[in-house]
């Protein structure tokens, strides 16, 4: 039971981390369907750091490092799509995806080629953490903590004040609206869209790292972040684009990603038999029934996936 | 008033053409530059090796079978790029179109192996799989304003994880993978109507390719020249418009969604019912197959028959992608360079429009000039 609520919260973490990203980026009015691919530059980012640190750091060295890597490879990718859907007017959509692609394919080709430099007969690519990732549990009892926990409450907090209750946060949020009101203001839709992107890029990198130190303690990349990207941007969905309501989806969209990896530990279901296929599919057709349930009323950003022109009317 | 003599760069096509050519171009000399950073020995020549792909053979008989190869595998995502093509004209974005081959795939080889069914009912099970999965999108999307996007994407992993399941019953006793058609039922192999023994006695090469090719040629007939091309047309253009206009706006939303669906669980058909490839039911990502569709369908310029060319393109480089030395390179770098080429393929818009702009005004100019020269000559 314990371990059911202890995969729920890390998941929960992911999933919140990353929503809130596309929260962010959607409110400045850019579509951000490349989250997938920028958890798996964050999470590259995230087990690089891991690989190459010197052994014998403190734990808080250790974590702020990981973070901070995770953190600058996710904003540096997400400048990608910044380029392309704020200064070049690009279609938000085909980006996002060809990003998608690109992040599993690039760290696909730099692991395999980083593993293959070590040793000539290492063509995998997969990269190791196992002692560093213990930096970041902490045992309470037999629920095992982790600190990635803590950062994703931090995040929502700060994501909630900032949204609401900043200058930048309402500006943000108009930018996405209707930017030509904004822009009579004198807001700086360009610059305002930027931040979005970037914040995004920030959160998803974060997510990245968290999934992949999330029960495991290696990543292989060429499977990318299973479509935990999609997932998160469900959550955001069903979280109607509000930080506190998209803490609660990621909660319950946690719960059925934990069931996946705990069922075994349960008599009833166990007696169930059902394969574990069932258990991986559970995720995407819960977000999808509940889509379906939820989406009629939707307030999205009014602006979002429009390209932001200065002289259209 | 005499028509005006107008540049050739101004001609739609021609524009296309250049663009896609452009983004071919810088993303074949970023795989370059991603080459050398990784290893400056064998840089020059892996990305040589990726743009020759069969051509490295130094034997004609021997090229020409991995062409035939190569051909075998183009069909599928032909397929892959109509269907994205298909509804991108009418405003959707089919990132599902890798779920939807998903389940043509488990409906056609299903279909082969369980019940020993011929090829052509092989083929019409996975077109009808294909269209009852896009549909369910289609339906979400017109009466419960799901994104298209979204369901999709979990329409992928969902069909992926379903096809697993059913063709883990039809697969082999020691390994993750199906059986083989030619083992199980060799009347579920497309025939090859002497195809094959152009290619050097390609087995796989069938009348799969010819159908994929007629099938872009139906799709651009459809789009064009027909009552349902238009509308789905003008629902793309503005819904709203389409609405006012009395286009039954969800119906077709609807029906694209199914025929786009259809395409691409087709393309799989075409594909594995040649017996090239068997299901590895093991598999814990989507095919990128759909995905490079999309890649397919942009850098043809969303023109059917120019998908023909883009996507031999992408299928080339991805095969040449195998033939790179393995001890420096992996083969995913084509995967990283038709990514890329999907990216840079957002610009074409921007490209268009700073073309068109810089048209305008050496039209302008040389007007001008003509003008004050014309002034002159009253003058005198």
């Amino acid at each position: 039971m314990i371990l059911l609520l202890q995969y729920t919260l890390i998941f929960a973490s992911v999933l919140m981390l990353v929503a809130l990203g596309g929260c962010f980026s959607e409110h400045s009015g850019v579509i951000n369907i490349g989250l997938e691919g920028i958890m798996v530059m964050g999470a590259l980012g995230g087990a690089l750091m891991m690989k190459f640190m010197p052994a014998g750091m403190p734990a808080a060295g250790i974590i702020l490092l990981v973070i901070l890597a995770a953190i600058a490879l996710g904003v540096l990718y997400s400048l990608l799509l910044a380029v392309a859907a704020v200064n070049f007017k690009a279609d938000q959509t085909l980006v996002g995806t060809a990003m998608n692609l690109l992040g599993t394919a690039a760290a696909t080709v730099f692991v395999k080629a980083m593993n293959t430099a070590e040793s000539v007969d290492n063509v995998s690519s997969i990269i190791q953490y196992i002692e560093p990732k213990k930096a970041f549990l902490v045992n309470i009892g037999s629920f095992e903590f982790n600190w990635f926990m803590l950062v994703a409450a931090v995040a929502l907090a700060v994501s909630y004040v900032v949204l609401y209750k900043t200058r930048f946060g309402l500006r943000l949020c108009a930018c996405g609206e209707h930017p030509q009101a904004a822009d009579s203001v004198g807001i700086n839709v360009y610059k305002m869209r930027y931040a979005g992107v970037l914040i995004s890029g920030v959160l998803g990198g974060l997510g990245g790292i968290v999934y992949i130190t999330a029960g495991v303690s290696e990543w292989k990349f060429e499977n990318g972040v299973a479509g935990f990207g999609f997932l998160a941007l469900a959550v955001m969905i069903f979280g109607q684009w509000k930080p506190t309501r998209i803490a609660l989806a990621a909660l319950l969209f946690g719960f059925f990603r934990a069931l996946g990896n705990v069922y075994t530990g349960f008599d009833f279901l166990k007696a169930l038999e059902l394969p574990s296929a069932v258990y991986n599919m559970l995720p995407y057709i819960i977000s999808l029934v509940v889509l379906a349930f939820t989406s009629k009323k939707s307030c999205a950003p009014k602006a979002e996936g429009i390209p932001y022109d200065k002289g259209q009317r | 008033m005499k028509k005006e003599k107008t540049s050739l760069l101004r001609n739609g096509a021609v524009q296309s053409l250049l663009a896609s050519l452009l983004c071919i171009l810088i993303g074949l000399v970023v795989g370059y530059v991603a080459l050398l950073v990784i290893n400056p020995a064998g840089a020059g020549e892996a990305i040589l090796t990726i743009i020759k792909n069969f051509m490295t053979y130094s034997k004609s008989t021997a090229q020409l079978k991995y062409l035939g190869s190569t051909l075998v595998k183009t069909a599928p995502l032909l397929m892959c790029s109509l269907s994205v093509l298909f509804a991108y004209k009418a405003g959707l974005f089919n990132i599902g179109a890798a779920g939807q081959y998903v389940a043509g795939v488990g409906a056609s080889l299903y279909c082969a192996l369980a019940w020993g069914m011929p090829w052509y009912v092989c083929l019409l099970a996975a077109i009808v799989a294909g269209a009852l999965l896009g549909a369910v999108s289609g339906l979400l999307k017109a009466y419960c304003n799901v994104n298209e996007v979204i369901s999709c994407i979990m329409l992928n992993w969902i069909s992926l994880y379903l096809v697993n399941m059913l063709l883990s019953t039809v697969k082999e006793e020691a390994s993750p993978y199906t059986l083989t058609l030619s083992s199980t039922n060799p009347g579920a192999i497309m025939p090859s109507l002497g195809l094959g023994a152009l290619f050097s006695k390609n087995q796989y090469v069938t009348v799969a390719i010819p159908l994929a090719i007629l099938v872009a040629v139906v799709v651009w007939v459809i789009l064009e020249k027909t009552k349902l091309g238009y509308e789905l047309r003008a629902t793309g253009c503005n819904k709203f418009a389409a609405k006012y206009c009395g286009m039954k706006e969800k119906e077709n939303l609807i029906l694209t969604m199914a025929i786009s669906g259809a395409l691409a669980s087709m393309g799989a058909a075409l594909l594995y019912l040649t017996g090239f490839e068997q299901w590895q039911c093991t598999q814990s990502a989507v095919p990128a197959m759909g995905f490079n569709g999309i890649a397919a369908a942009f850098l043809g310029g969303l023109n059917p028959l120019g998908s023909i060319l883009s996507s031999y393109f992408i299928q080339h480089i991805t095969n040449g992608g195998a033939y790179v030395d393995k001890t420096m390179y992996s083969a995913q770098i084509s995967d990283f360079i038709s990514a890329l080429i999907i990216y840079l393929c957002g610009f074409v818009l921007f490209f268009k429009v700073t073309l068109n702009g810089y048209l305008d005004r050496r039209d302008e100019k040389r007007k001008r000039a003509e003008q004050t020269a014309q002034e002159g000559g009253d003058a005198e």
